[in-house]
């Protein structure tokens, strides 16, 4: 059977791509075609040329571990780009059509015909079964990485003082997320009543020049609102980045950490920190 | 001479692929030991070039490589895309035009941030940035 089938090589490949093609559940918004035959054509190569009577019953055989990496490759793409399961389905489904089809042109005893289906089939249903679980693998990755966005969207904003509000930013600051950072800075500064507005960047991974932009904005609507924004958090490593990108900030008030912005506030607002005269006297006894 | 050592490939087609890319950016700087400073500016660098290409180009294909020169390493990113491409280049490494309403900064900021720059472009066919930041750069 093997034989037959290595034979008929390109007309499997022809009748499964006439099969996918003609499937109501085509997406060739998210695959071309020719993607697709590329994908096919290798498949069914990796698939026939490494089948044998012998290792028909094995679908864990070594033989078929081109054929594993294929599908595996094929169907986390898949899920990445959005495809159903039901469509990376019927793509291996389509697959064993085509084969028993071929299968079927060939005269043979309806006895022998029907053993080689079986066998066929069963080891085309491993490899759907194989298809689906790298399937739910790619698809939960993608829904880790959505978790980790999540985390990196929540932005607190923070009364520190009266009058003051700091915001810590985490993550990466990108139009989606100043929309939000800027939302919330705004709504509590009237609602507060604040004048004095830090927004901390110790969290910001890098701060390139669209990060840069959107900051400036930030700043802006702040000062629209009649609030004073500073912004603190600035690295060593960051300040180098900026200067060298060429990115001008100094119209604002820039910090090296909260401590600095917050010391920068109170004094702004003419407020003073002081040690408690008995603190001051116990540490003199102590000494 | 500049020998590539390892080489990976990365498909940045959409906003989410920024953060995974620029990952998989500091892993590589990390492993040859490159300093925070170096690290950060070519995050920053890659940054930019990334941003670029999903705004104009509607995203490409990026290539990581370790490389090395003698005794020195670095890593060089290529960002290939078949967008509209620059019309003009050197009017692009200009500080401060866009085309977009950015500030302008993005490309003649890389070229400042990195070791080695080069940019190739085909108007119609598209854009390659080639970026090279070595350890001691």
């Amino acid at each position: 059977m093997a034989h037959t089938l290595n034979n008929k090589k390109s007309e499997i490949l022809e009748l499964w791509m006439k099969n996918q093609l003609a499937d109501s559940g085509l997406r060739d918004d998210l695959i071309s075609n020719k993607d697709l035959r590329v994908q096919s054509e290798e498949l069914v190569n990796a698939l026939i040329t490494n089948l044998n009577d012998n290792n028909i019953n094995n679908s864990e055989s070594p033989d078929f571990d081109k054929v594993t990496e294929l599908l595996g490759g094929i169907s986390i793409s898949r899920a990445r780009q959005g495809f159903s399961p039901r469509e990376t389905g019927n793509f291996i489904l389509t697959l064993k059509e085509a084969l028993l089809e071929i299968l079927r042109q060939e005269p043979s005893d309806v006895n022998v015909l029907f053993e080689e289906s079986l066998k066929l089939s069963r080891l085309l249903d491993n490899f759907t079964i194989l298809t689906f679980e790298t399937f739910i693998k790619g698809r939960e990755e993608v829904i880790l990485r959505q978790t980790d966005e999540i985390t990196d969207i929540s932005t607190p904003v923070i009364k520190v003082w009266d009058g003051i509000l700091a915001m810590p930013i985490i993550g990466t600051l990108d139009s989606a997320r100043t929309q939000v950072v800027m939302e919330n800075l705004l709504q509590k500064i009237v609602e507060t009543g604040s004048s004095i507005a830090i927004l901390d960047i110790s969290g910001v991974p890098a701060v390139d020049s669209l990060v840069a932009q959107h900051l400036l904005k930030a700043v802006s609507a702040t000062r629209l609102m009649g609030a004073d924004c500073i912004i603190s958090g600035i690295r060593p490593e960051i300040a180098q980045t900026i200067v060298h990108l060429g990115i001008d900030l100094s119209q604002i008030i820039t910090k090296a950490s909260l401590a600095g912005a917050l010391q920068y506030a109170f004094k702004s607002l003419r407020l003073e920190v002081k040690r408690s005269a008995l603190e001051v006297k116990g540490i003199t006894n102590l000494q | 001479m500049i020998l590539p050592l390892t080489k990976d490939t990365i498909q940045v087609y959409r906003e989410q692929d920024v953060v995974p890319f620029r990952g998989r950016v500091k892993e590589y700087a990390v492993k040859i030991k490159m300093g925070l400073v170096g690290q950060t500016k070519l995050i920053t660098a890659a940054s930019e070039i990334v941003r670029n290409m999903l705004k104009y180009a509607n995203g490409g294909e990026t290539t990581i490589e370790i490389v090395s020169r003698g005794r020195d390493n670095g890593i060089r990113l290529t960002f290939d895309d078949k967008g509209p491409g620059i019309a003009d280049i050197p009017l692009a490494m200009k500080d401060g035009f866009s085309t977009g309403r950015s500030l302008g900064l993005g490309l003649p900021g890389t070229k400042r941030l990195v070791s080695e720059f080069d940019i190739k472009s085909e108007p119609g066919s598209g854009t390659t940035v080639t970026i090279i930041m070595w350890i001691n750069g």
